[in-house]
């Protein structure tokens, strides 16, 4: 087959390809946003005999309006109970993007291990465990290769991090990915795909990342412009959907083409930059923007270092998925999701350019 | 000896390679429409008369480029690469900073250019010399400037420059990258130019008594890169960034304290303070080698170190042996 990689990534590729599509699918995290979405996507998809969405609380109205067939079963995938469920529906798909980048609210960190770290250990357990499940799609993170000046251009998946990460997230990612390979070994008939996402960015996730660009003067580290690759949420909808449905197992990173500074990024959002020492980021940050800013994970504060760049050829080769945005297009989508008014008009220059040029008597320029 | 006749470029003969070119767009951009304007158009149709014409559509011109530099900067429009090289900055600032210090200060002659081939990857090897990486700049200016095609050169730097703040995020917009196999492999297979140092800080940190001659070259790992690749590689030899800062000691404990790999004491730094990081006016000469093909080795040979060091050994005395040509050919190092 030709994959010329290490060979902890060949795991599930052996015997794991079965090409008959998904008949019943199972989605945790339902009442989150991907899980949601994904559930939405896969039923309607007439192919799919069953869809069965699972999370520990009831989803908004709406959502489970919108989820249509689906059928929505609470439980909680750190209860034994998610084994009935799977082996009760002869279910043959999981899917798993059910993921906490933050502690959640009230919850504090143990609760975030809890539900990453227990919640997947179970999980994966239950699926060796299950005759009928035969491809499992987990999702995980760019934090996984660290952020450090000694990162190549672009991480491919069988690199690993050259700066260990040290933040929560990171940590519980890796261990994650652990789970699924250790599963996939005792389980070469299971196809486990792992899916490396690059940072999400998108109009209806707007809610969470564009305080950052909300107050007109954003705070940036000094002597550091990160190099951003950036994902749409509709393709990170898209490809979990498209990995339920025909991934040959492995890991994939994924994300869209091209980068983005995050100088241009602040620019393309009318923003003004404001470059401060690493020691008073957080500090100013929260005199300009309220509360954002103790919010940021350690993964994000490495991020506002040095970011990441993602080689996305297996994920084109292999899974055969494209994403429909890049990754300027997506950080316009999301800025454009945002309505945010530039600090600095364009037509200012504009109007100092006419002018100029009126006094030297060159008439005015007529550009675009 | 070498008894060639000796030839002395007094001016510049080639004003039209130093011309930029068209500003390279990514495909599928639509493409920006550069501004034109009705006097520029009618500049064009009629000649203007008088010197007050001339000055007048001058300064006009400057005003609407830099009011059009302004506004795509403003907004954001202009592409970086998966590199993080921002080319609307480096042709736009970046080059034309470094343009006086080559053409007036250091007075760059460039021999065989053209050894560089006009599309494809190939590998530019070359000395390190001079304290501060000012021959790396100056290296990639001359490629820009006098190539045919105005090929980029895409350098290979130090960790230590990707883990400076400023620096760091200066040398990702001018297009260099982190010299590991990794990105020297993407680079030279998406057909790119790469320049590397093999001597590293060994090269550039020697002392001003040890000039010209070339330190260990490393572990080669820039042939294997090369060999993996199949692109050729153009040795390059740099006369004259030697002398721009000699180095006469090296003050270790302070260098240790800063985390450099040396304090560099010069004639003039550190007792003249800023004024000491002016470089002495030397008279450079950057000459290309002819390309040492790697096509025919096969893709095997890239993990044999047997080869890897006589090919390694094979450019450096390539270099080597055209640094003490030039030498011998220079008077002064100041005059040239």
């Amino acid at each position: 087959m030709g994959f010329g990689v290490g060979s902890d990534m060949r795991d599930g590729r052996t015997a794991g390809r079965n090409d008959q599509p998904p008949k019943v699918v199972l989605v945790t995290g339902a009442s989150r946003f991907f899980g949601g979405n994904v559930v939405t996507r896969l039923a309607a998809d007439p192919a799919i005999e069953r869809v069965i969405a699972v999370d520990a609380r009831m989803p908004s109205r709406d959502l489970l309006r919108r989820m249509g067939r689906a059928e929505f079963v609470r439980a909680d995938i750190r209860n034994p109970f998610i084994r009935k469920v799977i082996d009760g529906n002869q279910v043959d798909t999981v899917v798993h993007p059910a993921v906490l980048s933050r502690p959640p609210a009230g919850g504090g960190r143990a609760a975030m291990k809890d539900y990453n770290v227990f919640g997947a250990m179970q999980l994966m357990a239950v699926c060796q465990k299950a005759p009928s499940v035969r491809r499992v799609v987990v999702r995980s993170s760019s934090a996984v290769y660290g952020c450090g000046p000694k990162d190549p251009a672009k991480f491919t998946e069988e690199m690993s991090a050259r700066t260990p990460p040290k933040g929560w997230f990171a940590r519980d990612m890796i261990e994650v990915e652990g789970f699924v390979r250790g599963m996939a070994r005792r389980r070469p008939d299971i196809a486990a795909t792992i899916l490396r996402f690059a940072p999400i960015v998108g109009p209806r996730l707007a809610g969470r990342g564009v305080q950052y660009f909300r107050s007109p003067i954003t705070p940036t580290i000094f002597g550091r412009d990160p190099r951003m690759q950036l994902l749409h949420e509709e393709d990170a909808i898209a490809v979990l959907a498209h990995a339920a449905h025909s991934a040959p197992g492995g890991t994939f990173n994924v994300a869209g083409d091209g980068a983005l500074a995050l100088s241009q990024a602040i620019r393309r959002a009318g923003r003004v930059e404001l470059p401060v020492p690493m020691s008073v980021f957080q500090t100013v940050g929260r005199s300009f923007m309220g509360p954002v800013m103790r919010e940021f994970t350690t993964e994000q504060i490495d991020y506002f270092h040095f970011g990441c760049g993602l080689d996305t050829t297996r994920m084109r080769t292999e899974l055969g998925f494209a994403p429909r945005w890049t990754t300027v297009q997506a950080f316009d989508d999301f800025i454009g999701g945002a309505a945010l008014r530039p600090v600095i008009d364009p037509r200012w220059i504009d109007a100092a350019e006419n002018r100029l040029l009126g006094l030297v008597g060159a008439g005015t320029g007529a550009h675009r | 000896m070498n008894d060639v006749a000796k030839v002395i470029h007094l001016h510049e003969t080639d004003f039209e390679a130093r011309q930029r070119p068209a500003s390279r767009r990514w495909p599928g951009e639509s493409a920006l429409q550069p501004v034109t304007s009705l006097t520029e158009r009618l500049a064009e149709s009629a000649p203007p008369r008088s010197l007050g014409d001339l000055v007048r559509s001058a300064v006009a011109d400057g005003i609407r480029n830099t009011a059009d530099f302004a506004r795509r900067r403003l907004t954001g429009d202009y592409q970086v690469d998966e590199f993080g090289r921002d080319e609307h900055l480096l042709e736009s600032v970046i080059l034309p900073t470094l343009r006086p210090l080559s053409d007036l200060w250091f007075r760059v002659d460039v021999n065989g250019i053209d050894n560089i081939p006009s599309t494809g990857g190939a590998l530019v090897v070359s000395n390190h010399a001079g304290v501060v990486a000012l021959d790396a700049l100056m290296l990639q200016l001359a490629v820009h400037d006098r190539h045919p095609a105005h090929r980029s050169l895409r350098l290979l730097a130090a960790d230590l420059v990707f883990e400076t703040p400023v620096v760091g995020g200066l040398a990702r917009k001018a297009g260099h990258t982190l010299a590991c196999p990794a990105d020297a492999e993407r680079l030279l297979r998406s057909g790119e130019v790469a320049g590397v140092f093999p001597e590293g800080f060994k090269g550039i940190g020697k002392p001003y008594s040890e000039r010209y001659k070339l330190q260990r070259f490393g572990r080669g790992g820039f042939v294997s890169a090369a060999v993996k690749t199949g692109v050729p590689i153009i040795p390059c030899s740099i006369v004259g960034s030697e002398e721009i800062y000699p180095k006469l000691a090296d003050i270790k404990p302070l260098a240790r304290l800063l985390g450099l790999p040396y304090f560099p004491v010069t004639p003039t730094f550190p007792h003249l303070g800023p004024l000491g990081a002016i470089p002495l006016p030397s008279k450079w000469t950057i000459e290309f080698g002819k390309p040492i093909a790697t096509e025919d080795y096969a893709a095997e040979a890239a993990d044999d170190p047997m080869t890897m060091f006589e090919v390694t050994d094979q450019v450096r005395e390539t270099i080597q042996q055209t640094l003490y040509k030039l030498l011998t050919k220079r008077r002064n190092p100041f005059t040239g």
